[in-house]
């Protein structure tokens, strides 16, 4: 027993130890769970982050960043929950039950989860169509996200969307044209400062996106207007199958705002995802106009569920990432060694998201398709029934918004 | 400093234009002398010539040149002055109703609906410190200032996205296009960021945006500022199309489209912002709408009907006006929206007239006359035809420049006058 008791407990506090065997002296049941009390862990530590690379800034975000316990097993939480999600939607879409396009996020969780700590609920975003993990941090649960991705009528666009269309309060999609929402968030970010409400409005949008003319034009009009918009490249060096020095002839993304400030953030690490953001906020908030932030990322899964992801790079490289670079290995890492959890409360989680997402999954395969009656609702917005002509002029359809 | 249009004020009093009146008088006073017994002095003096040799220069203008261009101005002879009664009743000059130009209808309604929504506001190239590129938005920057009325760079794709996106987080923006040929640049954002979000988000994202300007020939512009969108708009589900064409229309369903929570897309035309058109009290009612989705019979009739939209409804109009005089009775219907098409009201014309012809300025392939077609075969109107329905369009042909080329691009009154009869078989 006591030779179980020392492999179980990580660190040599005596007082665990005794705690611990004290626990399975007298309730030896309890030996499946944690063996130190919650009051034994720290409650917060502060941690070095990357210093930002920066552009027409004189000070960037700070060096060091503050993690309580709390937030350290929210943030788990969620990347955990947004990894599992995308790796059931890469398992449903192999078994043919999810169609069309699906673009997963794996890999990416930190920037979704740091950005998501870095805002208010109140404020707004708006990304590109590699949208499941946002549409999860801005508040849709993994049980409608999967059905929308099943075109069940329990889906957050009642099976109307689809994966690149989904949306939620302060959170608009979700966009299939590569680059189209970038003026879509600025006008957004205009609409905050028209109505003085001190929101700000995060614009995403990817590498292979940075060199659409639209966005160009979104900066222009960004800057001089002096909009509260944080313009953010989420680089995972690849746009589809082409490798960002194959398709930028600068790739400084967080220079390409020219004369919109920028930084370079490291995507892959939360709490200098998190830092960025807030720090980008307040400079928005402050009225000094857009800024930019690069986010350096890195997707496991090719562009699509279409693209094995192989064909132009090596599956050394994703293997290194993955080794090297997972954010939720970090982020893990990080509590565990400096006792802020322990790998049982980790593994307990973890057992409770692949349950929810089980359940999900579960009920994305079983609620039922949207119903036919359904097919022409919604066209407009608070407008009376109308008839729409459907597939010969006889068939004539009821809409209702 | 605002500038009140003289026709405003005697609108507002009821007043007629002095001019006017003194011809009633003069026409009034000829009518009694008519109507005298011969011999009366009044009656001489009409036909007297003096003797002797007039001075050097222009002829004087004597009382009978001045009354004969009354008279062709009032539409009567000197035959009809016998019958007092009807005379009076010819020559009386009521005062007009308001004239107002379409310019200004658009005008007024941007800026009633400015003031009564302030999440309403307007951006497009040169619409604030300009007045707008045609004038459109004249007085508005002065009144409402920086914030309301947005000046943008040359960048329709980047300001046409914004004005979608200030419309998801619940602002009515107008974005102006300084013509419709431009908005091909931000099509996209018209058709997949505004129109489908509605849809595609299952209703719990609208997008109440109005995206107006100029569309359709203008004079002397060529090819590439003359293209009519009508078509291109009208093919796609999520979008309303509406073409105003007086100024009736203009005020009402520019007040409807902004009103509306949907995405609406405002055809105008530059050559109708100079022409001026009566309006009635009730149009210039701050509250006035017009529904989106109703055509207008401008013009009863019972012998062919003429579906037009835009300017083209003024050359029907004339063109019933010539037809008349032979005895021909068109029945001129104003679309007034593109999509939905109203097709209730064609149809129960056709069923009274058993021939369409349809009027429209943009190219002929799948244009709304095509769609018009296409309509009424699959409807029950189709078995009141007596001839198969005519389209009168532009010329299949980018727009040319040289005046007597451009002249001949865009229906004339002459062909529908001529389409006219070819469908009656005369």
């Amino acid at each position: 027993v006591l030779k179980v008791l020392l492999s179980l407990s990580n660190t040599a506090r005596n007082i665990d130890f005794i705690n611990g065997i004290s626990l399975c002296i007298y309730g030896g049941a309890r030996l499946v769970g944690s063996t130190r009390s919650f009051a034994d862990f720290s409650p917060q530590a502060s941690f070095d982050i990357k210093k930002c690379e920066l552009h027409r800034l004189d000070q960037g975000p700070p060096t060091q960043a503050l993690l309580t316990r709390e937030q350290g097993l929210k943030y788990y939480r969620t990347m955990q929950t947004m990894r599992r999600m995308e790796l059931k939607a890469d398992q449903l879409y192999k078994q043919k039950i999810i169609r069309g396009f699906c673009h997963l996020y794996d890999g990416q969780e930190a920037c979704a989860v740091g950005i998501e700590a870095g805002i208010n609920p109140s404020d707004h975003l708006i990304t590109a169509y590699r949208a499941h993990g946002y549409t999860y941090t801005r508040g849709v649960s993994v049980k409608e996200i999967l059905a929308e991705l099943t075109g069940r009528r329990g889906g957050v666009a009642k099976g109307k969307g689809g994966s690149m269309h989904m949306y939620a309060k302060h959170f608009y999609g979700g966009n299939g044209i590569v680059g189209a929402q970038v003026p879509l968030g600025a006008g957004l970010a205009l609409a905050c400062q028209y109505k003085g409400n001190n929101e700000v409005c995060v614009t995403l949008y990817g590498d292979g996106a940075a060199n659409q003319g639209q966005i160009f034009e979104s900066f222009n009009m960004a800057a001089l207007w002096k909009l509260p918009c944080i313009f953010i490249c989420e680089n995972n060096k690849y746009g589809m199958g082409t490798s960002v020095e194959r398709a930028s002839a600068s790739t400084d993304y967080f220079k390409r705002g020219d004369f919109i400030p920028g930084l370079k953030v490291d995507g892959m690490d939360v709490l200098t995802v998190r830092e960025a953001t807030k720090f980008a906020a307040d400079y928005c908030r402050s009225g000094k106009g857009p800024i930019l932030m690069e986010l350096e990322t890195y997707r496991y899964h090719g562009h699509s569920m279409s693209d094995p992801g192989v064909s132009y790079r090596t599956r050394e490289e994703i293997q290194e990432v993955r080794s090297k670079s997972d954010p939720i290995s970090m982020l893990k890492d990080r509590m565990i060694s400096n006792n802020m959890a322990s790998l049982e409360e980790i593994k307990e989680i973890d057992v409770e998201i692949r349950k929810e997402i089980e359940e999900a999954a579960q009920f994305a395969t079983s609620d039922p398709e949207p119903p036919l009656e359904e097919l022409c609702n919604h066209i407009f917005y608070n407008e009376p029934p109308m008839e729409v002509r459907g597939t010969n002029p006889w068939s004539k359809l009821k809409s209702i918004s | 400093m605002d500038k009140i249009r003289n026709e405003q004020i005697r609108g507002t009093v009821k007043v007629e234009q002095f001019g006017d009146k003194a011809r009633e008088a003069r026409l009034r006073w000829f009518g009694r002398v008519l109507r005298r017994n011969r011999g009366y002095i009044g009656q001489r003096m009409l036909e007297m010539e003096l003797p002797g040799r007039r001075r050097r220069g222009r002829p004087q203008r004597r009382f009978m040149d001045v009354v004969k261009v009354d008279m062709e101005m009032v539409g009567v002879k000197v035959e009809e002055a016998v019958d007092r009664a009807r005379w009076r009743q010819m020559i009386h000059c009521d005062f007009q109703l308001l004239q107002v130009t379409v310019r200004d209808a658009l005008n007024q309604a941007m800026d009633e609906e400015l003031e009564r929504d302030e999440r309403v506001f307007l951006l497009g190239e040169e619409v604030a410190q300009y007045d707008g590129a045609y004038k459109v938005s004249r007085g508005l920057w002065k009144k409402y200032g920086d914030k309301r009325i947005i000046d943008t760079p040359i960048s329709e794709m980047g300001f046409a996205g914004i004005a979608v996106g200030a419309a998801m987080a619940g602002l009515r923006p107008i974005c102006e296009f300084m013509t419709f040929n431009f908005s091909m640049q931000a099509i996209d954002q018209v058709i997949n960021s505004a129109a489908k979000t509605c849809y595609m988000s299952a209703g719990l994202q609208a997008v109440p945006i109005v995206f107006r300007g100029p569309n359709g020939a203008s004079a002397g512009v060529a090819a590439q500022h003359s293209q009519c969108f009508a078509a291109w708009y009208g093919h796609c589900p999520g979008l309303k199309v509406v073409s105003p064409w007086n100024s009736e229309d203009a005020r009402g369903l520019l007040k409807s489209a902004i009103r509306d929570d949907n995405p609406v897309v405002v055809l105008e035309n530059e050559l109708m912002y100079g022409v001026a058109f009566e309006v009635s009290e009730q149009g210039l009612s701050k509250d006035f709408t017009i529904p989106i989705g109703k055509a207008k019979v401008e013009r009863p009739g019972n012998h062919v009907t003429l579906v037009s939209h835009s300017r083209m409804v003024g050359h029907c109009l004339d063109a019933a006006a010539v037809l008349a005089k032979e005895g021909i009775e068109c029945e001129v219907i104003n679309l007034r929206t593109i999509r939905p098409l109203d097709v209730e009201t064609i149809e129960a014309s056709v069923v009274k007239t058993n021939h369409l012809i349809t009027v429209e300025g943009g190219w002929p392939q799948f244009g709304v006359g095509a769609e018009i077609c296409a309509r009424i075969m699959e409807g029950p109107a189709f078995n009141y035809l007596d001839a198969p329905v005519i389209r009168v369009t532009g010329v299949d042909i980018p727009m040319p420049y040289a005046k007597i080329l451009e002249d001949n691009s865009t229906p004339q009154i002459k062909d529908i006058i001529f389409s006219v009869k070819k469908t009656l078989n005369m």
